[in-house]
């Protein structure tokens, strides 16, 4: 079970209007944390709910822990956990109103006294969603994807405009779910959580050509291995990755990474890399909110 | 830190039943608790029943002005909650992603939109009840079949709903919230709810009786007031509207 695929998504084209917003992608992730990092307008959110069952591909293939996310929605919704990049919440409901509604609605749901304690959103009592904090508002958020015992969540963007200390506070409620055994999918754009948080890490980036290579195979059949440099961050280019992890993979400039984001149209499609991510300094930052 | 297995996956949907009722709860608690909602759905529909019925100031005919006007307010009631209100809230929803949301977790669409009906028929209930219950310390004294009755309401409130909901589903939430307190306040006048639809000139008239409120207005009348058998015409009128609305609604809503 653990080294089954938990979301595998093969040549995955959506187009919106003329604008092809992902462009041949293929992820695969199994079980852990997996950080999608990329600049903003990559296709992260949009490769995301596609595997919620949001957006139907225009071509290629989604699976999320084996099933269509469009076609058997029925038996995949009560097995994820979702957090949207914004709201999703009745904006007169209390905290502990709209958690304890999302626990009515599955069958196994867990204590919501302890998930309110554990996020600290006790101190809200009455207040509705509208009247919350941002970051209590994306506290809560977090809580419903996971509150009806999940085997998988998706997290989009969980600590975009957070201050430090609640980021690291939502690191560590990452953390515990990992620990349980429920697998993560996060999306963000700062290096630094990828690298804090993830055991794979999957990079879309807008610009460049697009290898259609499997570049998360790496890490799926060596999810302890850093490929790449000795010091276990590396670029991977797509190309290396199915002989990774026997053969050396080749080594892409991480600098050009942003340069390429600039200088190239999005429409041109994408690319892909996968990285494993190691302790150390930072690294370059691809997004384009600064580091707080 | 929470303790290890905390977060254990224990996956699944809870009974079909058992999310429909707690969803149409909480959108009967959400209504309940909106000031806005609550002028729309009580306070508008009991003031103008007090104030028309007590102060001699429209025409309503022969007989107590509460004979006319309490079947037109249980038909301003029945669109305030399921077209005006229901347009709003949905509106909203849509708009800051609680739909979206919604559409991830296990409760299908259809049940949410069960939901919803039910979270409108239960605050209907409540408005008749209490509309009712002025209209008789008024001095009301209704007539006919309460199963007409019955009727006419249940398809009123489909027929508001489908308009409802194809508002809330395409226009913009800003947008659906100022044509649906447009629409309500036009067919407050020009629907025979207090105004008489003969005070009208005649051609006017006759487009203004296919309007549903009219329709429902009007059966209701035809039944409290004169006792009347099944008012057929007005029935035929709401069923054309709610096939229409509820047609367009479900081709045309977008959830996001």
């Amino acid at each position: 079970m653990r080294n089954e695929p938990v979301v595998q998504i093969e040549s995955l084209v959506k187009r919106y209007g003329t604008k092809t917003a992902v462009d041949g992608l293929d992820l695969t992730a199994g079980a852990g944390i997996t950080a999608v990092l990329g600049p903003n307008g990559a296709g992260k959110t949009t490769t995301i709910e596609t595997c919620e069952g949001y957006r139907k591909p225009d071509s290629g293939t989604v699976r999320v822990l084996g099933l269509d996310p469009v076609r058997e929605a029925g038996a995949l919704r009560p097995r994820i956990g979702v957090m949207l990049q914004s709201g999703g919440v009745y904006s007169g409901a209390r905290a502990d109103e709209m958690l304890r509604h999302v626990a009515k609605l599955h069958a196994h749901p867990l204590d919501v006294d302890a998930l309110i304690e554990r996020l600290g959103l006790g101190s809200c009592g009455r207040t509705t969603y509208r009247q919350l904090s941002g970051g209590q508002q994306q506290r809560l958020a977090l809580a419903l994807a996971w509150s009806a015992g999940p085997q998988l969540v998706f997290l989009d963007e969980p600590t975009a405009g957070l201050d430090p200390q609640a980021r690291r506070a939502t690191w560590d409620l990452v953390r515990d779910l990992r620990r349980d055994g429920v697998a993560v999918i996060l999306t963000t754009h700062h290096m630094d959580e990828a690298e804090e948080l993830a055991d794979d890490v999957a990079i879309i980036d807008a610009g460049g050509s697009s290898p259609r290579a499997a570049p998360t195979r790496c890490a799926a059949a060596a999810p302890r291995t850093p490929c790449g440099s000795p010091a276990g961050r590396a670029w991977t280019s797509p190309r290396c990755s199915r002989r990774c992890p026997r053969s050396r993979p080749r080594r892409a400039d991480p600098r050009r990474l942003p340069r390429q984001r600039h200088g190239r149209p999005a429409a041109a499609g994408h690319r892909h890399l996968l990285v494993r991510p190691a302790r150390g300094d930072a690294g370059p930052d691809l997004g384009r909110t600064p580091h707080p | 830190m929470s303790a290890a297995g905390t977060y254990t996956p224990k996956p699944g949907a809870a009974p079909l039943p058992r999310m429909i009722a707690a969803q149409a709860a909480l959108e009967t608690r959400m209504l309940l608790r909106n000031g806005e909602q609550l002028l729309l759905t009580v306070v508008i529909p009991t003031l103008l029943l007090v104030l028309f019925s007590v102060v001699d100031i429209i025409d309503t005919g022969e007989g107590k002005a509460v004979d006319f006007l309490a079947p037109g307010v249980l038909a301003l009631a029945v669109m305030s909650t399921a077209f005006t209100g229901q347009a709003i809230a949905t509106g909203f929803e849509r708009r800051y992603g609680v739909l979206k949301r919604l559409g991830a977790s296990p409760l299908p669409r259809w049940g949410l939109m069960a939901a919803k009906t039910l979270s409108v028929l239960v605050t209907e209930v409540l408005q008749v009840a209490l509309l009712t219950a002025i209209a008789l310390a008024l001095g009301w004294s209704p007539h006919g079949n309460p199963f007409s009755v019955l009727l006419l309401l249940l398809l009123g409130t489909a027929a508001f709903s489908g308009l409802g909901l194809l508002m809330a589903g395409t226009l913009k939430a800003e947008v659906t919230l100022a044509a649906a307190n447009l629409v309500f306040l036009l067919l407050l006048m020009g629907g025979g709810v207090i105004v008489p639809l003969d005070k009208f000139p005649g051609a006017v008239q006759s487009v203004l009786g296919l309007l549903p409120v009219s329709a429902l207005s009007d059966g209701l009348r035809d039944v409290l007031r004169h006792g009347a058998g099944m008012p057929w015409a007005d029935l035929g009128i709401l069923a054309v509207w709610a096939v229409l609305g509820l047609g367009a609604a479900a081709k045309f809503f977008r959830w996001e």
